[in-house]
């Protein structure tokens, strides 16, 4: 192999993102032939499907690309995701059955093994950290050991595995056990797993489709550009609510700014940008609080806590979401003009 | 003013109603951009490709399924059960006051870039959860539960409040460096990322003591819908038998 000419390249590392993908994969698939072989699965072969449809994705989406190109690639991905969508919207997706020790049994592993059971936890973290932070640009000739665009990710993957290491020296779990076990987990969360990368898909349709600049121009009908602390309530409201819709303050960001802030706010009457932007980008996570579309936050956490009401995590941040969206509007129309 | 399109907003359209029907959210996302694309005369297999580019270009996502595998494998071993024991030994810990000094800590480290250090399937579902319910327990007995759900959708919302609100004082922080690559694309100079950070700390600070001041009342909310399940005995029993 000659070393790569172009230097914009990422340079080549052992846990590149690819190979992070590829594993996730190969969870998924796993997590499939475990659910076929679940006999008293209701929803068996659609629940398999879907996890399958998911995991190729993962497993062969970088694959199919060097090999039949990006177009062909895109589109069976495509098709994958429709399928995905249909089989999620008409409940064909459920939670199969597990072999779960009862709590009393679970109490005695507890007391046998003590506190040693928190370590593997608290590694993960701990060993994301000092990869991170100290071992980060480690290589040997060019050689990384972390892909370097996404070191937080890999060292992320790198701490999971030690810690499964160390929880199988502790709790005499396997990984494969691990894995097994996670299917129920996996399970509980459900479509909701998928639900971010369906938002940044739709997200891409809008920049297509120039969503965006529809509502600036519906905004710009409301709008009374002279009436300051309207502007201030519209923006950071704007940001809330498109955010809700979005899941997502990164994807409202640029199309509220550039269309109230930008234009109104900071040309029109000279506004401060910096606490502006920095204000508007917090007015936007109010907005993620509020939002089952923000679902890796808010839906899969009640998922995960076996919560009845899977809008109760939302349910319980409202107050302070709104309190703090109150805040900004007046922090913001407080601080931003500067005459 | 006088050509205003509308057709490109009707996906917005699709997700406020279908989540209004609560129709599965998958299934309304796929309808929004379908409908989208439709609207403005895309055409089909472009569409079907933008999907499947998107899809695959987000899929650092879904890094968290990696994590789930050893918490699943601690808490066959008992991994809630331990952290409730252990907070039950601690005699002065009380739902709120695990919640504050969590609250607290995960709001200085994302300030500090910290964001890995904790997290819903990491932190909150192993070990915060059940050292809240731990310390109820410890004081009330057998919780009802819609008093747990209500503990542990406390200790949900701690991890993403405390987070969402220090990690833009971090000015490495994607949104960070979001904010300050659209001035600079639309021609406003002179903004440092560190300005951006500096104005993130007022609200950052309104949150911690927003947060901290609701916990503060949790333990009341606590003991009053305790005593509220305690009075209905009959209700409770016809549900679970139901």
């Amino acid at each position: 192999m000659s070393a790569p000419s172009n230097v914009v390249n990422t340079p080549p590392a052992i846990i590149s993102i690819e190979n992070i993908y590829l594993l996730i994969g190969f969870v998924v698939m796993f997590l499939v032939m475990r659910t076929l072989q679940d006999k008293g699965h209701p929803k068996k072969y659609s629940t398999a499907l879907f996890w399958l449809l998911f995991g190729n994705v993962f497993l062969f989406g970088d694959l199919s690309i060097s090999l039949l190109g990006k177009a062909i690639t895109y589109q069976w991905v495509g098709v994958s995701v429709m399928i995905i969508a249909l089989l999620a919207g008409f409940g064909r997706v459920s939670m199969g059955t597990y072999d779960t020790p009862s709590d009393e049994a679970k109490s005695h592993s507890a007391e046998k093994i003590g506190n040693k059971l928190f370590m593997p936890a608290v590694m993960i973290p701990i060993v994301t950290v000092i990869c991170t932070l100290l071992l980060g640009d480690l290589n040997i000739d060019g050689w990384y050991i972390f892909d370097q665009r996404h070191l937080t990710l890999a060292s992320l993957t790198l701490a999971c595995g030690v810690a499964l290491l160390i929880g199988w020296k502790f709790t005499s779990g396997s990984p494969i056990r691990a894995l097994t076990e996670s299917r129920r987990l996996v399970d509980s969360i459900g479509w909701a797993a998928i639900l971010p990368q369906m938002l940044a898909m739709l997200g891409g349709v809008f920049i297509v489709a120039q969503t965006g600049t529809a509502i600036q121009d519906l905004v710009t009908l409301f709008i009374s550009p002279d009436n300051r602390f309207m502007l201030v309530v519209l923006y950071c409201v704007g940001m809330a609510l498109f955010t809700m819709i979005m899941g997502n303050a990164f994807a409202a960001f640029p199309v509220m700014t550039a269309g109230i802030a930008v234009p109104f706010l900071i040309q029109g009457h000279g506004a401060s940008a910096a606490p502006l932007v920095a204000i508007g980008m917090y007015s936007g996570y109010c907005g993620t609080l509020m939002t089952p579309m923000a679902a890796n936050f808010n839906i899969v956490p009640a998922a995960l806590l076996d919560l009845k009401d899977k809008y109760q995590v939302i349910k319980v941040q409202i107050p302070t979401a709104l309190t703090l969206l109150a805040i900004n509007i007046l922090l913001m129309y407080g601080v931003i003009f500067n005459d | 003013m006088t050509d205003l399109n509308l057709l490109p907003l009707s996906g917005i359209a699709i997700v406020v109603l279908g989540f209004a029907l609560r129709f599965n959210p998958l299934l309304v996302v796929t309808a929004a951009g379908i409908v989208t694309g439709w609207a403005v005369d895309m055409n089909f297999l472009a569409l079907i490709e933008t999907f499947g580019e998107k899809f695959m270009n987000s899929r650092q996502l879904a890094s968290f399924l990696l994590i789930l595998p050893v918490i699943a494998l601690l808490e066959r071993y008992g991994l809630q059960q331990r952290a409730q024991s252990w907070i039950a030994s601690i005699k002065s810990a009380t739902t709120a006051r695990i919640l504050s000094v969590y609250f607290v800590v995960r709001e200085c480290s994302s300030a500090l870039g910290l964001l890995s250090l904790a997290g819903q399937p990491q932190t909150v579902r192993p070990l915060l959860a059940p050292m809240a319910l731990g310390a109820a327990t410890n004081l009330h007995g057998e919780l009802p539960k819609e008093v747990k759900d209500m503990i542990s959708a406390h200790a949900a919302a701690c991890d993403n409040i405390a987070m969402f609100f220090g990690e833009d004082i971090f000015i490495a922080f994607g949104a960070v460096l979001l904010m300050d690559a659209f001035l600079k694309e639309n021609g406003i100079t002179g903004i440092e990322p560190l300005h951006i950070g500096l104005w993130a700390i007022p609200t950052a600070i309104a949150a911690l003591l927003v947060h901290l001041f609701r916990l503060a009342r949790l333990e009341a909310k606590i003991s009053r819908e305790i005593a509220f399940y305690k009075s209905q005995p009959q209700t409770r029993l016809t549900e679970e038998l139901s």
